[in-house]
């Protein structure tokens, strides 16, 4: 009994430490050395967690015409890089807060797109800042978040 | 037979193997990116000759200005010039369009550069099927090189 109350005793402090409070807006950081340098060239390599699989799937099959960009690779990196995205991607987690209102017949290509990404930007920036040319796009995360690639998006 | 020949081989023998392994290993890996930006232009101009498009006069840094300034037709909306993210001196830093930094493409600010064989031709082949809807020909390429080794 005692052994038992130990060990739930132990579980409840290991998920309090591993959700602090304020965790709401931590996302676990690209630990794939590949995806990290290949998709770090042109913007911050975004986490996995920002996407369900299908999108990232969707992404990664049509990179020769990627936002307006050919970003292409060739096939065994694009490959390597798919697996590591779709198997980290939000749907893998336990309810997403960034799955929310993501309906299960939509493919988001954006992560501004999202309901949860509008929800936390869309009052709080405004059109002026988006403007700023130290800003440039919204997919420049680290022009406010200054820890986006460790995963840390509440320092706004 | 062998058991002499392993009874004979020493931890100093050992070592010194070890040591040469860990050498040739460090060469190999460095030799895999090692090229200069010469090299890069032999490899150019060797494609060139073999499509019968290399000019009489050699590579031109005028004429790879000129295709870096130029506005392209054929190729994405957003980007029809390399000057569109490269701004439009290679002395200057430019920016991808989602504003992350891309640093000068003069070889005098950014020694590094044009060094990695499959660096280089990443880049070719999607800055120019994003810029110019295709591949950048050999000469194309020399050129353009020639204009960022002499700035
Ligand atoms: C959409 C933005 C964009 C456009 C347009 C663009 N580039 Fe680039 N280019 C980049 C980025 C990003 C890099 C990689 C970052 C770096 O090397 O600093 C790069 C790198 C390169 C490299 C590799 C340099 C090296 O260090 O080996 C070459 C070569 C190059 N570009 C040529 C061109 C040419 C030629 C054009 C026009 C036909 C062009 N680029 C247009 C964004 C662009």
């Amino acid at each position: 009994m005692r052994t038992l109350t130990l060990t739930l005793a132990a579980t409840a402090i290991a998920i309090a430490l591993a959700a602090p409070a304020g965790a709401d807006e931590r996302y676990p950081p690209v630990s794939d050395p590949l995806t990290k340098k290949e998709c770090g060239e042109c913007h911050m390599a975004f986490q996995p967690a920002f996407l369900p699989a299908r999108s990232w799937d969707r992404i990664m099959k049509t990179l020769s015409d990627h936002f307006g960009e050919d970003a292409s690779l060739p096939a065994d990196k694009t490959e390597a890089i798919r697996k590591y995205l779709t198997a980290n991607a939000a749907d893998k987690l336990w309810r997403s807060k960034m799955m929310r209102g993501v309906r299960k017949d939509w493919t988001p290509l954006r992560i501004t797109e999202l309901p949860r990404w509008k929800h936390e930007h869309d009052k709080e920036v405004s059109p002026r800042r988006w403007k700023d040319p130290k800003v440039g796009s919204k997919a420049n995360c680290l022009a406010c978040h200054r820890h986006a690639e460790k995963g840390y998006y509440d320092d706004d | 037979m062998i058991k002499t020949i392993l009874a004979s081989v020493t931890w100093r023998d050992a070592a010194v193997f070890g040591a040469m392994a860990m050498a040739i290993a460090a060469f190999a890996a460095q030799n895999a990116r090692a090229a200069s930006p010469q090299d890069m232009l032999k490899k150019f101009q060797a494609e060139a000759q073999k499509a019968g498009d290399f000019p009489a006069g050699g590579f031109s840094a005028k004429r790879g200005k000129a295709f870096f300034l130029a506005r392209h037709a054929g190729g994405k909306p957003a980007t029809p010039s390399c000057t569109t993210c490269h701004t439009d001196s290679p002395l200057k830093a430019g920016k991808t369009r989602t504003g992350k930094v891309i640093q000068p493409m003069a070889i005098s600010r950014t020694p590094d550069r044009y060094s990695d064989p499959e660096k280089v031709a990443k880049w070719f082949r999607r800055n120019c099927k994003s810029v110019l809807g295709r591949e950048c020909t050999p000469r194309e390429k020399g050129d353009f090189l020639a204009y960022m080794l002499s700035q």
